[in-house]
């Protein structure tokens, strides 16, 4: 039963038809895979892609629905990532695992102490951490305070937790994420010199110019799917992308000809900083018009979430203007509320965190935001019979089934859910409607129905501002399409004289900077 | 990897489950019970007994549980809104300063308008001391559970010092007040049934009960029926989707706070104005603290925090009579099985929760929905 007898061609981590859901989210089909021994072998795909949860199979996060995993040939089940470190997996996480108050010793020997006197593995840690220093040019103060050291040597000392436990095979998951460029270039000649030490690196990522740079071989996942798995030296930077973001037969919505008026929404030069202060909207400027969509494209977690906050008032801007109706909006309108006096209405794109209450009856959930208007009861109190009428009708006129206004929201499906929140934003009449990931997780029916309704708001004279992360629905429904790439606008497109292929590579930011 | 749980029956999540917490409450209460050599089932019937078995018995219970229903329901207001108020205990003593100070300087007011005044002294008195909990945690941060922790000590503190050095009858050894007005007292069942040709056995029983539950419905329809109701339940449910809905969580926060600390005021009303009728030095004697256990079984619904705290009342008037017959069963005893309803209700709370479930699903055949 030997198979793998050729070092050369080993396979040092084989997975045959693994299949993974999670509810309705088929979040791995049948993914077969196989990464030689000694090869660094980059994943690449969209964000949602499946990427993380194959590799939280890989490292016994999640236990698949099916399939097998074999580890050099062997066929394992990985249940803990106790059991994934046993069989010489070690995984960086793009968050890292580290106590920032504890020296970079301590981390290292933490869960591996070697007993409950710590001198003995204390010692036995330094030699192995002085070790790897010698053979990989690794090399890390072990005494110095892990929340001292910069982002790049912190990513450093995970790396060497990996290592000091006997790790062959190391898995970074969307490792620059956190990197400044010249960190990241550190990175790669250190994955480099563990690969020539016969180590087996996966490397995932959505960057493709971090691909062409440093991988032997690359797969791509889409959809859940693994669509491919090529040669990085006989591919490119356009096959990768068009492999990524597929050609899929573009849904078809009957839209006719837009009429474009007057423009309602304005951006000027808006910019956004999130929590940590990190720049996520970086000086975006657009103008949206009544009666068409314009389509914000790009892979996720490029800014997009942060602007469509920003826009509905919820996220504050650290720079720039937003105008409505030829005229700023004032200060004091800031606010969700503000935004939805101006006539702003907005589809938030995660409706279980933000849009919807999912405790709540599907009649309290559909006045969210508007709950203090008077049709739900003049005074101190609900008129509860208005809620439930108000609800009602409302799920008669976008067919939420079952007809239930009383039901839990959350016993409702991702569709009937979406429509709950389609039908609160939508039957106020707004000039214009935020729409972020309208049919994410949601059924074919229900997307054709909630693609038919977008439409109608831009024939009735709205202004629709989309944004989404399925292609297919950015080409489908737009009249003009924005693409950003790390919170930046990076084009600026008609779908009829565009292709996925081009949008693929304004969306991985490629000819943007030569770096 | 568990699978996520399914969703129980109403029925089941309101009934089923807090009764099964609490008789395995009583279980554990058995064996310890049974370790120090008493008979369980005698000290259950003594227990009942004691305070179901004569009209005397059922007065001093509706006593306890007056004080119950009013923190039960100040924990539970804060529930709502995803904060854990363990100040009531705290809060409930400032508030009868307030109730004490309006009785003792407003006597001239005519009738029966003191006690009305006292009422909202105690609840205003409550609910300034929460305010500064509640306006820490929403502008600052400063976690409330902590917060109110440490509150609870600065009131203590606080009415100590008031009492032995400011408020305290000049000559009187007892940190206490004097005697409040005869209009600053809520009148006791027995003294108001009495003209009517009922005799019931002289208990500290009073008026408070009926506040109580109006306090109940009241909190009842702010919290389900009023927007209000709406934006603290969206908070406490879910504090993203309230900012999407121009709900200001630390607004929120502040009123929800506030409105408890009042409600904690309750407990003044009922031993210091029903019974009392003058303060005294650590009269909540604990009353706050058990209001958490009470919310925490009555699911934070009125109804349920109404059954719950006649559950606690018949275990500390049961729990009296149990230890005068029994002397090797403490009144300490009763706080075991506190501890143990706490233990039960609260942080095992979803002890069975799955086997119910699981039980449920199999006999049901299609899942709701």
């Amino acid at each position: 039963m030997a198979k793998a007898a050729d070092s050369g061609a080993a396979i040092a981590i084989e997975l045959i038809g693994v299949d993974k859901s999670f509810g309705a989210v088929h979040a791995n089909k049948h993914v077969n895979l196989q990464v030689q021994r000694g090869v660094i072998h980059g994943i690449v795909g969209e964000n949602g892609a499946g990427k993380s949860t194959l590799m939280s199979i890989l490292y016994g996060f999640y236990e698949a629905d099916a399939g097998e995993i074999r580890i050099n040939g062997e066929p394992v089940r990985i249940r803990s990532s106790r059991e994934a470190i046993s069989h010489g997996i070690g995984m960086v996480h793009q968050h890292f695992m580290l106590v920032p108050p504890l020296s970079v010793l301590e981390n290292v020997m933490l869960g591996a102490e070697g007993g409950p006197l710590l001198a003995r593995g204390a010692a036995a840690t330094r030699r192995e951490l002085a070790r790897l220093a010698r053979e990989y040019a690794l090399e890390v103060d072990p005494d110095a305070i892990v929340g001292d050291l910069s982002v790049g040597l912190q990513q450093r000392v995970e790396i060497l937790k990996a290592l000091v436990r006997g790790a062959e095979i190391l898995v970074l998951d969307e490792p620059t994420a956190v990197l400044t460029p010249s960190e990241a270039d550190q990175l790669f000649d250190m994955l480099r010199v563990l690969k020539s030490q016969n180590k087996t690196i996966l490397f995932i990522t959505h960057k493709l110019r971090e691909i062409m740079s440093l991988t032997d071989r690359v797969s791509v996942m889409r959809r859940g799917e693994m669509v491919a798995t090529l040669e990085t030296a006989r591919t490119s930077p356009p096959e990768l992308a068009d492999a990524m973001v597929g050609r899929k037969v573009i849904l078809k919505v009957d839209k006719g000809e837009a009429h474009p008026g007057k423009v309602v929404l304005e951006a000027r030069g808006v910019t956004v900083r999130d929590d940590r202060g990190v720049v996520r909207v970086d000086n975006v400027s657009f103008s949206l018009r009544e009666g068409e969509i314009l389509g914000v494209a790009g892979v996720a977690g490029n800014g997009q979430s942060e602007l469509l906050e920003a826009l509905a008032g919820i996220r504050p801007l650290t720079a720039g203007e937003i105008w409505i109706d030829g005229a700023q909006r004032p200060a004091a309108l800031q606010n969700p509320q503000g935004m939805r006096k101006l006539g702003v209405g907005h589809v938030p794109e995660d409706r279980h965190r933000v849009g919807l209450v999912m405790p709540f009856e599907a009649c309290e959930s559909a006045m969210l935001g508007f709950h203090r208007d008077p049709v739900y009861g003049a005074g101190f109190f609900f008129d509860r019979s208005a809620i439930v009428a108000d609800e009602a009708a409302k799920m008669e006129a976008f067919d939420i089934r079952p007809r239930a206004p009383l039901l839990k929201t959350a016993n409702f499906s991702g569709g009937n859910q979406q429509k709950i929140v389609l039908a609160r934003e939508i039957e106020r009449n707004p000039k214009v409607i935020l729409v972020g990931q309208p049919t994410r997780g949601v059924d074919i029916g229900a997307i054709e129905f909630i693609h038919k309704r977008i439409v109608a708001m831009r024939d009735a004279g709205k202004a629709v501002l989309l944004v989404s992360v399925e292609l297919d629905e950015i080409f489908a429904l737009s009249d003009r399409i924005l693409v950003l790439c790390a919170g930046r606008v990076t084009g600026e497109r008609r779908p009829d004289e565009t292709d996925a292929q081009d949008l693929g590579l304004l969306m991985a930011g490629v000819g943007e900077r030569a770096a | 990897m568990s699978s996520p749980l399914k969703p129980l029956p109403v029925w089941a999540d309101v009934a089923l489950i807090p009764l099964l917490n609490v008789a395995a409450a009583f279980l554990i209460s058995g064996l310890v019970v049974l370790a120090i050599g008493e008979d369980p089932i005698e000290a259950v019937r003594l227990l009942i007994v004691g305070a179901l078995g004569d009209l005397e018995g059922i007065g001093f219970t509706l006593y306890y549980a007056t004080s119950f229903i009013f923190t039960g329901l100040a924990v539970a207001v804060c529930f709502h809104a995803g904060l854990f108020n363990i100040g009531v205990e705290g809060q409930a003593y400032v508030a009868g300063l307030g109730a004490a100070l309006a009785c003792l300087t407003l006597g001239f007011l005519p009738g029966y308008t003191l006690v009305v005044v006292a009422i909202l002294a105690a609840a205003v008195f409550g609910a300034a001391f929460a305010a500064i909990p509640g306006y820490l945690q929403a502008k600052r941060d400063s976690h409330i559970v902590i917060t109110t922790i440490m509150f609870n000590y600065i009131a203590s503190a606080l009415m100590g010092y008031l009492l032995v050095n400011v408020l305290r009858v000049p000559g009187q050894m007892n940190a206490e007040t004097r005697q409040f007005p005869p209009g600053g007292i809520v009148p006791q069942f027995h003294v108001l049934l009495k003209p009517l040709g009922i005799v019931w056995p002289d208990t500290p029983f009073n008026l408070s009960f009926l506040l109580a539950l109006v306090c109940a419905a009241g909190v009842w329809a702010l919290i389900w029926r009023t927007r209000l109701g709406f934006e603290i339940r969206t908070v406490g449910a879910n504090a993203s989707a309230a900012v999407y809905g121009g709900i200001s969580p630390a607004r929120v926060t502040i009123i929800t706070t506030l409105l408890s600390g009042a409600l904690s005021g309750g407990l003044a009303v009922n031993i210091i104005l029903g019974e009392e009728h003058r303060l005294i030095l650590e009269y909540t004697a604990g009353f706050g603290f058990v209001g958490i256990a009470v919310a925490l079984m009555g699911r934070a619904h009125p109804v349920g925090i109404i059954l719950a705290a006649i559950l606690f009342g018949m275990l500390y008037q049961g729990g009296a009579e149990l230890a005068f017959d029994k002397p090797k069963i403490s009144r300490d005893m009763i706080i075991v099985i506190q501890g143990l309803v706490v233990l039960f209700a609260g942080a095992l709370e979803h002890l069975f929760r799955r086997p119910v479930a699981t039980l449920l699903a199999r006999r049901t055949a299609h899942p709701p929905i």
